[in-house]
């Protein structure tokens, strides 16, 4: 038997935070670096994933399957496509730099406050969110990804409801009543929609009789395993919910602002960079090949909540006041444009979803924790107290600047790509939602530029007028990042390579070719 | 001898990665750092022309694949360059125009402790230019497109800790990102129609689709084009992009890249030729701005918006001649060129006035200056007469072709093109004659003027670093601003005859963009000789308002016409009262719809299935870490049965 290497991709985070907690309380600084070698470590797993990773080999490569509850056809069952690669590997380079910024996040508060802030818990339960995302997207047993799917919402909680920002306008007692709020709040949504899929998923049992994602495609594929439509239907409304709920996509986004917005910047990025991104990478895996005819009886509805989602989020966006909140309104609207790329059916939407997936993952990373920078500094996360930044703190102001540019899809940073093939994508097959989406790209514009506009220019306020630039830790952060997006943008290669061959299978277990140019000739 | 081609770009964007990466060790030295890459940018321009020059006519098309960019399923982008007649014009023009404004960038910003950072700025610019006009596919050349959008951005908001400034970056950068949806669509058609959006097989097969795909090709790739080059209904944001310093307005917002659209139109020639109701709109925009342009600048006091106006309305008469299929192709760009070195010299002119006067930039504090700053009265004197189109300059030959062109067109719109294009001429005569005489003749208005009150800050915050607040001393410029200015105004007095001997122009370009002479109802001599009577009646009014009588030092009330074209003929008052208030008002309540509406109902559902919203209601009265727990415990609970069942 071969090294179980998708196995050890999860087992280590995992043990990692499990560690981490057991450090004693008085050796904080231990426990920090403790989290960060590990999650260097699951990074340097995730980059031997990718290299062993033969983007022209069978569909799912490493695979590892045991028995585990044979009274219900439950199997331990890994493995993974280039979809599957490129979000792993996203996840393993993220959860480094969230660490690293969240440095002093949960370090005890001044004496005298009553809060109590468990420096190694933070870091462990980052750990812990880190374990279950990485084996969601490896779980190719529709039971096995439920559990995870279902599990991550615990560390998440703890992590939204325990630690905010360490100032607040309103004082302690109001942060700690919004803070459970929002916990509450992001718990309750995706448990309600978790339950809907369990019952989606029992349904799935009792048609196919297993738990197997390969098997049943396959019998579905080959028509061994008939679906009545509505049963189909009915079985992809649960699925596809709790993704929606996660995603997030309009109407179900509601409690991803709250979340955001209470939670420390590093916990922001993790839950709509890396824990938001399972929605959108399940309904390509499992609604699509589970359910294939559901899937395109239920994309005009689909389509038009994603085109709902790209116009709303982005003019929600435009007006906030509170820094985080726009970034989590944009990102609604960011997520809007992923589904509608998946849900296109055409190899370049779909392609552009999964790269975007992976660049809004970056971008937002660089953008929301300079934003966490700053707002670490002066206390406030309302855009009104801030003014004049780029004079008192240039780099900081410059790396805000870039994050801004590649949130509005610049060409030549990496998002632009992802969301440039999304809308051709689209457009090919639906000319007026394509369209309409592109208005997103001006909406982008105002509400990225009139932020930094806001925040950075102008004559410098009193208050932060003492502002300290960036830090070497924080520039090891942020500077990387900047890096990657630039890279990916020239050269996103690497990744669609990756991605192209997996998109390919899904677009023939939903039975769909790309429509032809009407002057094929020109090709 | 293509592998040159990459080194074009590559060479200011090095200056721009070192300059803003570099950090203040590199102070002393930036500016010629940015100086001497750009050089070396024209330097290569220069060799690859010679190397063209020696092929033949046909065979003047060099191409370098670099590498695959984005490669998904039927959907290849590709990093490769052309260069060809049509992108050499440019290049030569970017590099050669961007290099003397370099020189005289050292001069201009000497004292602003950014000096380093504006040369990366500048250098980010020639590179995402070059970018633009050598890109061999649309979607390169978006990159480039919007590059020179950033650069823009940049620049225009270089003073940001002037709001002003920042403001009209930012407009500058959403106006544009308006023109650049419609670049994105036309890309995303040309891939549904051709199923690639490169040069060759797009602009060679464009014959093959349906007009009405031609034409909606050609519309979104028009409305791209005004949003870059400022054209109608996109202008709006070309005025107030004169906050950024005076050579960013010389070389970004008058030379090179408001002038992009102009190229976007003619490059996609072959489209536009096919698809005859987009070019009846491309001219109606072109003959529209210049007018809306010329009108303009007749009403502003301040001197770089008189010429931003100006810039506007040239580039009207390029994007009519563009319209005009192949009769105009050459004649926009050899105006494009020409402009390029006039209009370029005009603002470093101005700047260099300002220079010497304190940063004033208001034309009613000036008078009498000629005898205080003779070789840029005389170099901005050069340029006035290339821009009036005075006979035997540059401006006059080219602009001369475009009226030809226009009514050249036939028919009614013949007529009517023409005529409008007839009276831009003297309108700009006017207009700039009034420019002239404020600035250089006439009274010394800003002897005895009261110090500028706090309340209207200098436009130009470097005087605030050079201390200068009391009655100007107006002085003539160093060498390093003066010898930029002198080689712009060689440029505006000769290129114009020089690519008119021998048709020189129309037979380098006409393999690229085709030619046609149509049928025009007016012999050449006729139009010449109208075009004549215009310049002068232009000058003789102008002459009488501001050269026979004194200028008031506070504007008059004037007419209806001159107060609206003082507010730029309303169009901000327009998009003020449309789009920003009624954007606000959306996004206001949109907001209030989203917290109380979708979240209440959503909330109000779910509580259908599980009390969630009277759980939240709770909450909020301060039960929530109960609640909190209580949740949690259903969950932990869910997960222990679910890993119990394995026992079983």
């Amino acid at each position: 038997m071969s090294f179980p290497l998708l196995t050890a991709t999860a087992v280590l985070p995992a043990a990692g935070a499990v560690a981490t907690a057991a450090v004693p309380a008085a050796r904080r600084t231990a426990a920090k670096w403790l989290a960060l070698l590990v999650s260097l470590a699951t990074l340097v797993l995730a980059i031997v994933v990718m290299v062993r990773f033969d983007p022209g080999g069978a569909r799912y490569q490493l695979t590892e399957s045991h028995a585990w509850i044979a009274d219900f056809g439950v199997r331990y069952e890994l493995g993974v496509d280039g979809i599957a690669v490129a979000l792993l590997a996203l996840t393993a380079l993220l959860i480094p730099f969230i660490i690293l910024a969240g440095w002093h996040d949960a370090d005890p508060l001044e004496t005298g406050s009553k809060r109590w802030r468990p420096t190694q818990g933070f870091f462990a339960l980052i750990l812990a969110v880190e374990a279950m995302v990485i084996i969601s997207f490896e779980a190719t047993d529709v039971f096995l990804f439920y559990i995870f799917f279902e599990a991550m919402l615990i560390p998440m909680y703890f992590l939204i409801g325990g630690f905010g920002d360490r100032a607040h306008a309103q004082g302690e007692e109001a942060a700690s009543t919004q803070r459970s709020y929002a916990a509450v709040k992001f718990l309750l949504y995706n448990l309600v929609g978790g339950l809907i899929m369990l019952a989606a998923v029992i349904g799935l049992y009792t048609v196919a009789g297993n738990f197997s994602l390969t098997e049943i495609a396959q019998a579905r594929a080959n028509g061994t395993l008939h679906m009545a439509t509505s049963t189909e239907r009915w079985l992809f409304l649960g699925f596809f919910f709790a993704f929606a709920v996660k995603a997030p996509l309009w109407p179900l986004h509601t409690w991803l602002p709250n979340a955001m917005q209470e939670s420390t910047a590093p916990v922001a990025v993790l839950i709509t960079a890396v824990v938001d991104k399972v929605g959108t990478f399940a309904m390509l895996r499992f609604c699509l090949q589970l359910f294939p005819e559901a899937s395109k009886w239920a994309t005009p509805t689909i389509l038009v909540l994603a085109l709902i989602s790209i116009i709303y989020g982005a003019l929600l966006a435009v007006g906030q006041r509170d820094i985080k909140r726009l970034v989590a309104y944009a990102s609604i609207s960011h997520f809007g444009f992923i589904i509608l790329g998946i849900f296109a059916m055409t190899s370049q939407g779909q392609s552009g979803a999964t790269l975007y997936m992976v660049n809004h993952g970056i971008s937002t990373a660089a953008l929301m924790l300079v934003a966490g920078f700053l707002i670490s500094r002066r206390g406030s996360r309302l855009i009104a107290d801030y003014g004049g930044v780029q004079k008192v703190a240039p780099v900081l102001a410059g790396t805000f600047l870039i994050g801004s540019l590649a949130t509005l899809s610049l060409p030549g940073l990496a998002p632009f790509v992802s969301e440039f093939l999304v809308l051709v994508g689209t457009f090919t097959r639906y000319p007026a939602i394509g369209i309409i989406a592109t208005f997103g790209i001006v909406l982008a514009a105002l509400y990225t530029l009139v932020l930094y506009q806001r925040t950075m220019t102008g004559p410098v306020k009193p208050a932060v007028s003492a502002m300290p630039d960036l830090k070497a830790r924080e520039l090891v952060v942020v500077a990387p990042l900047i890096v990657l997006l630039i890279f990916l943008g020239v050269y996103p290669k690497p990744v669609t390579d990756i991605v192209n061959p997996a998109v390919n299978q899904t677009m023939s277990d939903v039975h769909k070719t790309d429509p032809k140019p009407a002057v094929e000739a020109a090709k | 001898m293509e592998n040159l081609i990459a080194l074009l770009i590559a060479a200011p964007l090095l200056g721009a990665a070192v300059l803003l990466v570099g950090g203040r060790r590199l102070d002393a030295v930036g500016h010629w750092i940015g100086t001497l890459l750009s050089t070396t940018s024209f330097v290569f321009g220069v060799i690859l022309f010679a190397d063209l020059l020696g092929r033949n006519a046909d065979d003047r098309t060099l191409m370098q694949h670099l590498f695959t960019w984005v490669p998904v399923a039927g959907f290849q982008a590709d990093v490769t360059f052309r260069l060809d007649q049509l992108s050499m014009t440019f290049v030569l023009l970017i590099t050669g125009v961007g290099s003397l404004i370099h020189l005289y960038s050292v001069g201009y910003m000497e004292h602003d402790e950014r000096r380093r950072r504006f040369f990366g700025y500048l250098n980010l610019f020639l590179a995402a230019m070059l970018l633009l006009v050598l890109a061999d596919n649309y979607l390169l050349l978006y990159v480039g497109w919007e590059g020179v959008g950033l650069a823009s951005y940049l620049l225009i908001g270089f003073w940001q800790h002037k709001p002003s400034a920042a403001t009209a970056a930012k407009k500058a950068f959403i106006v544009n990102r308006v023109g650049d949806m419609g670049l994105s669509i036309a890309i995303m058609l040309m891939f549904t129609t051709f199923g690639t959006f490169a040069f060759g097989p797009v602009l060679s097969h464009a014959t093959d689709a349906s007009e009405g795909r031609l034409t909606a090709i050609g519309l979104m790739l028009l409305l791209a084009a005004c949003g870059k080059s400022a054209q109608v209904p996109l202008q709006s944001w070309l005025g107030d992009a004169m906050e950024g310093p005076t050579p960013v307005s010389a070389l970004i917002h008058a030379a090179t890249m408001v002038t992009a659209g102009v190229y976007l139109i003619v490059r996609s020639g072959a489209v536009f030729n096919a698809a005859p109701d987009a070019q009846l709109v491309v001219t109606v925009v072109g003959a529209v701005t210049l007018l809306f342009g010329a009108i303009v600048g007749c009403a502003k006091d301040d001197i770089k918006k008189a010429l931003a106006g100006s810039t506007m309305s040239q580039i009207g008469y390029m994007v009519l001649a563009a319209g005009l299929g192949p009769i105009g192709y050459v004649f926009a760009i050899m105006h494009l060129v020409t402009h390029g070195f006039f209009k370029a010299g005009l603002f470093l002119g101005a700047g260099s006035v300002m220079h010497g006067m304190n940063d004033e930039v208001d034309m009613r504090r000036y008078g009498g200056l000629r005898k205080y700053m003779p070789v840029t009265f005389v170099t901005f004197g050069l340029g006035y007469l290339a821009i009036i189109g005075f006979p035997g300059l540059s401006g006059f030959f080219s602009k001369d072709k475009i009226i030809e062109a226009a009514f050249a067109k036939g028919g009614t719109e013949g007529w009517i093109l023409g005529t409008c294009a007839l009276l831009g001429a003297a309108i700009t005569a006017f207009y700039m004659t009034r420019v002239m005489l404020m600035t250089f003749f006439g009274e010394e208005r800003w002897r005895n003027q009261p110090t500028r009150s706090p309340e209207a800050p200098s436009a130009e915050p470097a005087a605030e670093h050079r201390g200068e607040h009391a009655e100007p001393h107006p002085h003539e410029s160093p060498k390093v601003m003066t010898i930029p200015m002198i080689a712009l105004a060689i440029g505006s007095v000769f290129a114009g005859g020089f690519f008119s001997i021998g048709d020189r122009f129309l037979h380098w370009l006409e393999p690229i963009t085709g030619h046609s002479e149509g049928d025009s109802p007016l012999s050449a001599g006729a139009v010449t000789g109208a075009t004549m009577v215009c310049l002068v009646i232009g000058v003789g009014i102008a002459y009488l308002q501001y050269g026979r009588r004194p200028v008031p030092a506070v504007a008059p009330r004037g007419s209806l016409l001159t107060r609206a074209a003082r507010r730029d003929l309303l169009q901000d008052d327009f998009n003020h009262v449309v789009l920003v208030r009624g954007g606000e008002h959306l996004t206001r309540s949109l907001v209030y719809v989203d917290h109380t509406l979708v979240d209440g109902v959503v909330n109000g559902t779910a509580a259908g299935f599980g009390g969630l919203s009277g759980r939240l209601r709770r909450l909020q009265n301060g039960y929530a870490r109960s609640y909190a727990v209580s949740m949690f415990g259903g969950a932990a609970l869910l997960v222990a049965a679910t890993l119990l069942m394995r026992a079983v």
